[in-house]
């Protein structure tokens, strides 16, 4: 059953001109070996399989009534070619969202790591010397707090800009 | 009435306004639409009007065709996800094997009717009886594949699936077509070897 199967799908890639150099020329050998048994099996198999395939290509496609196409274009001229989704969705916008999240995580991280105590670490000299940065100096929960506010700020502006642009849009079409 | 412009040449003259240009593409796809659409659908009201639906969205999207890929392939994938989306809605058997309608048909074939008219049937329609015989998703591979210009690669494409997948799809499909000519036509078959 297997190496019928093998063969079948052997031989149908063969017809469909699926089949790499190498395994062309295997099928033409074992189809043109006359005296092999195995071959005349072969042979038969392919017979059968082109005649499935001749089959297939003669099938006919139907057609629909004859308003089909009338109705079509009845249909459509009472619509408007929609614009392509790439002109309406602003890059400026996804960028914005893009940079608000990259923001957000990484206050989050930077919030993170002033949380921490490095000082309860091994002692190690690079666990001493982060320690002995003081990165609350520069990062403080105001300093975090004050991002984020920027971050929604910025945000909301972008937001705004887009329902403005949209108005615009569609005052212009109306 | 061939005016001899390509799919895009004529795909732009109806996104510069020339609304009446998009008549030369329902002409030169109707068929293949129509074909698949029936050959999922199995029911040709049913396929007139998802074929028609076909070309209203894709003229309605024509902006979102980038000629990545051919026209063709496009519009199929179109036809593709029109029928899914109708077979469920209709909760259509997706399986042709538990739909007595073609229980009905395949029947009648071998009753006295197959007698008197199948054996004056021509190759192509036993083929296309047999292809109707199918689930859709066998009927649709081939169909693609064979009817309407799609390489493995495109019609992997309609299909939303990877080219080995389609592959094999294919040959199941064809090998399905092959039991179903056997048992349902096998006279017509013999006589054709």
């Amino acid at each position: 059953m297997n190496t019928q199967h093998n063969m079948e799908e052997r031989l149908w890639n063969y017809i469909d001109g699926l089949s790499s150099a190498d395994e062309k020329k295997a099928v033409e050998k074992l189809l043109q070996d006359n005296a092999d048994p195995i071959a005349i099996v072969w042979r038969e198999k392919y017979k059968e399989l082109l005649e499935v395939n001749s089959l297939l290509k003669s099938s006919k496609l139907d057609a629909p009534s004859l308003r089909f196409t009338k109705n079509i274009m009845e249909e459509i001229a009472k619509l408007h070619v929609a614009p392509a989704a790439k002109n309406y969705i602003n890059k400026k916008i996804i960028w914005g969202i893009t940079f608000f999240f990259i923001a957000m995580i990484t206050g989050f991280l930077l919030y993170g790591f002033m949380q921490m105590d490095f000082s309860a670490a091994g002692g190690s000299d690079l666990s001493k010397r982060i320690s002995q940065f003081d990165i609350s100096k520069f990062f403080n929960n105001t300093w975090v707090n004050a991002l984020m506010m920027v971050n929604i700020v910025f945000g909301l502006s972008l937001f705004d800009n887009y329902l403005s642009q949209k108005r615009k849009k569609f005052r212009k079409e109306a | 009435m061939s005016t001899g412009l390509s799919d895009n040449e004529i795909i732009s003259q109806v996104l510069n306004g020339n609304q009446q240009a998009y008549a030369q593409l329902v002409n030169h796809y109707q068929n293949y639409v129509f074909t698949l659409a029936q050959r999922m659908i199995k029911n040709r009201e049913d396929a007139e009007e998802v074929a028609q639906d076909v070309f209203i969205k894709a003229y309605k999207f024509l902006a979102n065709f980038r000629g990545e890929s051919k026209f063709s392939t496009w519009l199929y994938t179109i036809v593709h996800n029109s029928c899914i989306t109708f077979l469920r809605k209709k909760k259509v058997e997706m399986h042709s094997l538990d739909n007595e309608a073609v229980f009905e048909r395949a029947n009648n074939i071998d009753s006295g009717i197959r007698a008197n008219t199948v054996e004056q049937k021509s190759r192509q329609a036993m083929v296309n009886e047999a292809i109707a015989m199918l689930n859709p998703d066998d009927a649709q591979v081939i169909t693609l594949f064979y009817k309407a210009e799609q390489s493995l690669e495109e019609t992997a494409q309609v299909l939303g699936i990877e080219a080995t997948a389609a592959k094999v799809r294919l040959h199941r499909a064809r090998g399905r077509l092959k039991e179903k000519m056997e048992t349902h036509f096998s006279h017509e078959v013999k006589d054709l070897n």
